[in-house]
């Protein structure tokens, strides 16, 4: 089918640069920008929302995005040094979440849990990291290591396979029930600085990503580890070539994508107290879309990636959406999630921050 | 293989096969690199030039033979282990990090050296390439051809190298920068390193080498001074030109 357009639209190329193919696009991009543009108008004109809820919902964007951000970390830095999508690290992030809830739920009977929330709050992160990051490194020995030579589309299957095993694996441990996370007091309510209002979960999910992803900025940029990292991911040959173990760089991606995923984990618990076998699935689903977003192998770009997609789908269904009248427009964010995807893929495949990676490497 | 108190090659191949999935790329290749020469590895396209090289590094594992360093066989040892012992390359086509800087790329070369104290070999490169430390903070990939053989070669020195392996370092470069490099690889073998350079040039190689191999669909052919290689009648019609 692709190899029929590519033949029908050369010759039309050479003619001239306006083809029927992108006439099309051309007027897709002009209607879903006019939807979006004459929804927004309706809704902001409808006042049906105040200003204040118009903030509430951007940073709770802002907060579930941040989540995504660092799951998605895993995503593109996985796909940085062996350019397949890892689709078992939505249960990376499940295995932490569940962790943590388990340590939170032990922590919780303690006199500690009420006496220093934030040393409980440490060991659940801290514990959720720890598991996640044993998961990621334990699949990469087991299920992609002896694939190292295979076509690419050989460990993406095995992904999907490990994806499932580990989620049957988790349900058979600790059954299907839906598990619900203990409450942090201290956490309660809200906090207020100069006339912003933020939920205090909130505040801390923000504010943990951050400092997660300052850290592994400043880590694969500063440190010999994080150099070799990127080296790899740009030319594994000459790499190996200049001694670098890439089998143990690899690794370490592996490692610190999944402490990323563990720290998302133990934040999720605060955000969204419950949690099951498969709850790995849908923000593995939304990080994948971040990472793509931002530009697939780009780690800023995953970061952006996450942050935006949260954004959209927070405030896209009220504020495109709820504009047509559509009765459960809540209930379509994740609607507006994928099609941030699909529109994506369309116009700007490389992502925000993306290069053409076809390119690269040879 | 140490015989009557002479000191063993520095690197050498004995009877070394290497297949790259069923193609036989080398076959019962010997080679003996000793301590301060330089030697050149000659042959066409695809007579098994960067497979040597490659073996020699560990990177490609030989299915029978063994590669020998001061002596000792290094069949078990991997990349970085030979790496470490001081074997070094630059690759074809300098592949360098594009995206990372020309720093960067430095620090990668001396990627196994973490405990050393680098700033002498920092000296070093920039006293040879004035340029590098200009761009030590531009992307490698924005620098000119020119440029980047130079931190590729520096890139190469920061790992203190006892065996320098250059994998056809005329290739994609301006004649005058041919030149200017294979004066480099002089200056760098007359400061004691030994170099192993493989070439499809075989007029410039042996111009500055002391012995050279020729290698044909994978078989060492010939093997001789470099004198003796640009007299060899069969040598000029195959390889320096002549008709």
């Amino acid at each position: 089918m692709t190899q029929a357009a590519t033949v029908e639209t050369r010759p039309a190329r050479r003619a001239s640069r306006i083809t029927p193919v992108s006439v099309f696009l051309w007027a897709l991009r002009i209607a879903i920008l006019a939807i979006i543009l004459y929804g927004s108008y309706l809704s902001i004109s409808s006042g049906r929302l105040s200003a204040a809820q118009w903030r509430d919902l951007f940073v709770f964007g802002i907060s579930t995005g941040s989540m995504y951000a660092l799951i998605a970390l895993g995503y593109t830095m996985v796909y940085g040094v062996l350019r397949f999508i890892n689709f078992a690290h939505g249960e990376v992030f499940m295995v932490g979440a569940m962790m943590a809830f388990y340590v939170a739920n032990a922590l919780a009977v303690t006199p500690l849990w009420t006496s220093s929330p934030a040393v409980s709050l440490l060991i659940v992160l801290v514990a959720a990291m720890f598991t996640s990051t044993a998961i990621a490194v334990i699949i990469e020995r087991i299920a992609y290591r002896p694939l190292r030579g295979a076509p690419r589309l050989i460990p993406l299957i095995t992904s999907i396979g490990a994806s499932f095993t580990i989620q049957y694996l988790v349900r058979g441990l600790v059954g299907p029930a839906t598990k619900s996370f203990p409450r942090m007091e201290p956490l309660r309510g809200t906090f207020e600085f100069g006339g912003f209002v933020i939920l205090k979960t909130q505040l801390v999910v923000i504010v943990a990503a951050l400092v997660m992803m300052g850290g592994l900025y400043l880590f694969v940029e500063k440190t010999r580890t994080g150099k070799s990292m990127r080296a790899v991911a740009e030319d594994p040959e000459t790499a190996a070539l200049m001694g670098i173990n890439v089998d143990r760089t690899i690794v370490n991606v592996f490692a610190i994508g999944g402490a990323m995923a563990g720290v998302a984990g133990a934040l999720w618990g605060l955000v969204f107290p419950s949690i099951n076998f498969f709850s790995g699935f849908l923000p593995g689903i939304k990080a994948f879309t971040s990472a793509v977003l931002g530009g697939i192998g780009n780690i800023v770009g995953a970061m952006l990636g996450g942050v935006s997609l949260g954004i959209f789908e927070s405030v896209g269904p009220s504020l495109v959406l709820a504009g047509y009248e559509i009765p459960a427009f809540s209930q379509l964010k994740d609607v507006v999630a994928y099609a941030a995807l699909v529109l994506v893929l369309i116009f700007r495949p490389t992502g925000i921050l993306g290069e053409r990676l076809a390119q690269e490497r040879t | 293989m140490t015989t009557n108190g002479a000191p063993p090659p520095v690197l050498s191949l004995k009877g070394v096969n290497t297949h790259y999935g069923a193609a036989h790329i080398l076959k019962d290749v010997d080679i003996d690199i000793h301590a301060g020469e330089m030697v050149c590895l000659l042959g066409g396209n695809a007579s098994g030039k960067t497979t040597t090289l490659k073996t020699m590094l560990g990177y490609l594992r030989p299915s029978s033979g063994t590669v020998y360093m001061d002596g000792e066989n290094v069949n078990g040892w991997s990349t970085a282990q030979r790496v470490g012992h001081g074997l070094t390359m630059v690759p074809e086509n300098r592949r360098l990090f594009k995206r990372m800087t020309v720093k960067e790329n430095l620090e990668i070369g001396a990627y196994l050296r973490q405990s050393d104290d680098l700033d002498a070999d920092y000296e070093r490169v920039f006293e040879m390439f004035p340029r590098v430390k200009e761009r030590l903070t531009q992307k490698a990939g924005t620098l000119s051809g020119g440029e980047q053989q130079m931190v590729a070669m520096g890139r190469a020195l920061m790992a203190q190298p006892k065996v320098l392996l250059m994998d056809e370092p005329s290739m994609g470069l301006a004649p005058v920068l041919v030149a200017q490099n294979f004066e480099i690889i002089e200056q760098i073998n007359k400061a004691g390193v030994t170099v192993f350079v493989v070439e499809q040039n075989a007029n410039m190689a042996l111009s500055i080498a002391d012995r050279g191999y020729v290698l044909q669909t994978g078989k060492i052919v010939l093997d001789d001074t470099s004198q003796a290689l640009l007299a060899n009648p069969q040598m000029r019609a195959a390889y320096l030109g002549d008709v």
